[in-house]
């Protein structure tokens, strides 16, 4: 298990002059939840992009698995594992919790080249979905249609659905995103779990959900990874507390 | 086949796409501003020519009806916007196309109601009816010089609106981003009102400046305007300078088409098939172009938003 | 848990799909078989009233209906909107005149056949493949373009047909007569040609409903829902939307084989880019990913244009505001309108 379930090498990304994506490398062990943090237009939401296939790296090599995944399209690298919430919640409102799940589960078992069987007869979609459902706590409103949710039950299915594909690693953009505290604590409780069964990479602005959950950090600024380490290097690092956390930390 | 006819063929070409030209600009700017799409713009290309129509005969002169269609369009294009058509910016795609599809059947039978079903002619002004000798050997058609510079001159004015005049600026913010023309303030319905009847007056010109070289009837519109769209997917939403090389890759590529493939085509063939098939292939080839453009870049060969 | 599980899965089975599941009362279903038994007395009842005008009336209706679901598929249900049907409404109905045009003529492009068996089936797999190809260039555009393109794919389809002269060009073909089936029946007669014009209709219809709940149904309501998201959970969705489109385009070019069939007439006029305009129109006053949205479309947009070319040589400038008042009042269509309606009584 000596090779890194991710291993980013020297990406690149430019828009025009701007370049969002600077060389960039990063490992992600099996196993391990490794929280990006940065200021707003670090660059944070395009490097997911570029993991997850939505954009394609101008320069570098993206490995998953010891495979080269970097010119994969998105649908390819969700069969290889890979799985991408967002950051504006991105669901299929007019399906119920259910079928949501269900559909992603659909993804991952066997063609849906199919026309004739109904699918809402198919148990063994539905158990699974449900499984998950009951996972991150929507048993309650499983059969409700989504746009009906309130935003944190939304940003739990989010999570939900991607969970559904069945990944290896996790790709969060602010799971966090917009909740109220109570929120926010029941879903760092959620992904403190999930971190059990994924390996998970978390962009996440709030600090205290990072520092609970987060095996290693990795601070990007300007497209850069100017320094990783564990949560206390990271808490302690002269660099990263000017660059970035300034005088929000003053634990 | 000869250089004179070659340069005639060319001219021709260049005369067809400036027209579409005028057409796919107004298309591109409701299009990339307003996000809206308008299947009607062709009828307000068949109502710039029937007012030009009537007005020459009225005023016995072509440059005052050709003005006054102008004005009557752009007010009619105006009144369309501000009544009707700003209810549908913010529905989908999908109502658009069929509410200004409505707005075909309804203009071309008012315009059936008003003018009655027959053609209408309209002669080429006196001063430029003759043919003019370019090239020794090779005569043109001076009304047809005259389209041609019409059309170079507005695209000129179009490109100096568009680049250089603060509202060309929001124009060109409009069409690359919403938010960015919004930030840039002022009355962005009143834009929007004001880009609309540019976009029509514009058609209405290529309207009244094609009235003498092609019959002004119901529905004459129609086969123009696809070839506008295609012109604007081809040169990429919202990007008028798209829309002017679309426009003239378009105009020459179903002008040589015509003239050369057949010729072409028996080079290779039998000239049963050729004749067969030159006419067929000549119609289709501008289609085919575009498909092999879209092939290679679905967002067209300029396209304006990022 | 398993009890849960039985009580959520029967309860999503029933609120699976589109709206059209959940009223899977009594009510239509009854109201279905009477519509059904009714169309199937029609002929009868005509011939008995000395009007079998009308049952050549109902059953260009009949055809529409079937186009005009199958432009559903792709509009309503996939959310691609396609303004270029007529490319395989009208292409079909030219296949089906080429391919019997051949037999009296012998021009020799194509063998010629005049049985239904062979002709019909050969249709849709033209189709099918004119519209593999046209779906594979044009759906790598979304939006306005994706629009444009079919559109501009029909024109190109329409313009074929006008300069080929071997077939008609300009002016359209005569068909000597309409297909053959055998079984000692005979198309040319106008009831038995309205029965298996209705037999087609409601096994395209029974069809379109399994496909519509499938696996397959599944992720096209997902892409027209959410095609970034679809992608993101891995779905190849130009793929679905492709097959999507293949689909659509054979059973308008079974439409079309039925229209030309009728008329035992073909001309440009049906390629023509209003011949989908007026596809579009009834599917979306009908009922946009209804069911039944492109069947009560046809009917009402047909009706209308027989009652009003009654009346008035103008008939389609009051079409075109009736309609657009239409979009304006009912954006969801007639089945969204009656939806509406039979709610507030209940209340």
């Amino acid at each position: 298990m000596n090779t890194p379930l991710l291993k980013v090498e020297s990406l690149v990304k430019r828009f025009g002059g701007l370049t969002a994506t600077d060389q960039l490398s990063l490992d992600v062990a099996q196993g391990e939840l490794v929280a990006i943090i940065g200021p707003n237009g670090a660059g944070k939401t395009t490097l997911l992009s570029q993991l997850s296939g939505a954009m394609f790296s101008d320069e570098g090599r993206i490995l998953f698995a010891g495979e080269d995944i970097s010119r994969l399209p998105v649908h390819r690298r969700v069969h290889k594992g890979l799985a991408r919430s967002y950051q504006i919640t991105s669901i299929f409102k007019s399906f119920t919790v259910l079928q949501n799940v269900a559909l992603a589960v659909q993804s991952r078992s066997g063609t849906s080249m199919r026309f004739w069987a109904p699918v809402a007869s198919e148990r063994d979609l539905l158990e699974a979905a449900l499984a998950i459902v009951t996972d991150v706590g929507l048993e309650s409103v499983a059969e409700r249609p989504a746009s009906q949710l309130s935003h944190g039950q939304q940003r739990q299915l989010e999570l939900a659905i991607a969970i559904a594909t069945g990944p290896r690693l996790l790709l969060l953009d602010e799971p966090m995103a917009g909740m109220g505290r109570e929120e926010t604590l029941r879903m760092v409780e959620l992904i403190h779990r999930l971190k059990q069964r994924f390996t998970i990479l978390l962009v996440e602005h709030d600090m205290d959900a990072v520092f609970r959950l987060a095996d290693r950090i990795a601070v990007l600024v300007y497209g850069r990874v100017i320094a990783t380490g564990s949560v206390e290097e990271i808490r302690n690092n002269r660099e990263v507390r000017q660059a970035y956390l300034g005088e929000e930390l003053t634990v | 086949m000869t250089a004179t006819f070659l340069l005639e063929q060319m001219l021709n070409g260049l005369q067809f796409g400036l027209m579409l030209f005028l057409l796919a600009a107004g298309l591109t700017l409701v299009f990339g501003i307003m996000n809206m799409i308008n299947l009607a713009h062709g009828s307000l290309y068949m109502i710039g020519a029937y007012l030009a129509a009537t007005a020459v005969g009225y005023t016995g002169s072509f440059v005052a009806g050709v003005l006054i269609a102008l004005a009557g369009t752009a007010a009619f294009g105006a009144l369309l916007e501000s009544s009707l058509l700003r209810r549908f910016y913010g529905r989908d795609h999908l109502s658009q196309v069929l509410a200004t599809f409505a707005l075909i059947l309804i203009l071309n039978d008012g315009v059936r109601m008003i003018w009655g079903p027959h053609a209408m002619l309209v002669n080429v002004p006196a001063l430029v009816s003759g043919p003019i000798e370019l090239l020794p050997g090779l005569h043109y058609p001076a009304y047809r010089l005259v389209v041609i510079a019409v059309g170079l001159l507005v695209a000129l004015g179009l490109y100096l609106l568009v680049v250089h005049t603060r509202i060309g600026m929001r124009i060109r913010a409009g069409a690359s981003n919403r938010e960015m023309a919004n930030a840039l303030g002022g009355n962005i319905s009143g834009l929007f009102t004001v880009v609309f009847a540019l976009g029509a007056m514009l058609a209405a010109l290529a309207g009244a400046m094609l009235g003498p070289v092609l019959a002004v009837e119901v529905g004459m519109g129609e086969s123009i305007i696809i070839l506008a769209f295609v012109v604007v997917v081809i040169g990429g939403i919202g990007s008028v300078r798209g829309a002017l090389i679309g426009a003239i890759v378009v105009g020459c590529v179903d002008t040589f088409g015509r003239a050369f493939l057949t010729t072409i085509l028996r080079e290779f063939s039998s000239p049963t098939v050729a004749d067969n098939l030159g006419p067929s292939l000549a119609s289709m080839l501008i289609y085919i172009v575009m498909a092999a453009i879209l092939f290679w870049k679905p967002r067209g060969l300029f396209p304006a938003q990022a | 848990m398993t009890s849960t599980l039985v009580s959520i899965s029967s309860k999503a089975i029933a609120s699976a799909g589109d709206a059209a599941g959940k009223r899977s009362s009594l009510v239509p279903t009854v109201a279905g078989l009477g519509l059904l038994t009714a169309l199937l007395l029609f002929p009868s009842i005509a011939a008995a009233l000395d009007e079998t005008f009308y049952v050549s009336f109902v059953t260009r209706i009949l055809i529409f209906a079937l186009a005009a679901s199958s432009l559903n598929l792709i509009l309503g249900f996939g959310g691609m909107v396609s303004f270029g049907h007529a490319a395989f409404f009208g292409g079909g109905a030219y296949i089906v005149g080429m391919l019997s045009i051949e037999v009296t003529r012998d021009i020799g492009l194509l063998p010629g056949t005049q049985s239904a068996w062979v002709a019909w089936p050969t249709t849709m797999l033209a189709c099918a493949l004119m519209a593999a190809l046209i779906g594979a260039i044009s759906l790598r555009t979304r939006g306005v373009s994706f629009i444009m393109i079919t559109l501009a794919f029909a024109q190109m389809i329409y313009y074929l047909f006008v300069s080929l002269k071997t077939y008609g060009g300009d002016e359209g073909m005569n068909i000597g007569t309409r297909s053959t089936i055998g079984f000692g029946l005979s198309l040319s007669d106008d009831a038995t040609f309205y029965y298996v014009v209705l037999a087609l209709l409601v096994v395209s219809m029974m069809l379109f409903r399994r496909l519509v709940h499938s696996r397959f149904g599944n992720v096209i309501r997902g892409i027209r829902e959410n095609e970034t998201r679809m992608e993101a959970i891995g779905y190849d969705t130009y793929r679905y939307k492709l097959v999507c489109f293949v689909i659509a385009g054979s059973f308008a070019g079974l439409a079309g084989a039925l229209l030309a069939n009728q008329n035992t007439f073909v001309s440009p006029r049906m390629l023509d880019w209003h011949q989908s305009g007026l596809l579009i129109m009834m599917v979306i006053l009908g009922g946009v990913g209804r069911l039944w949205g492109g069947v009560v479309g046809a009917v009402v947009i047909l009706l209308l244009e027989e009652i009003l070319s009654e009346y008035t040589l103008y008939w389609q400038f009051w079409l075109g505001s009736l309609l657009l008042f239409l979009i304006i009042v009912a954006p969801k269509g007639l089945i969204g309108l009656a939806d509406r309606a039979f709610k507030g009584g209940l209340k």
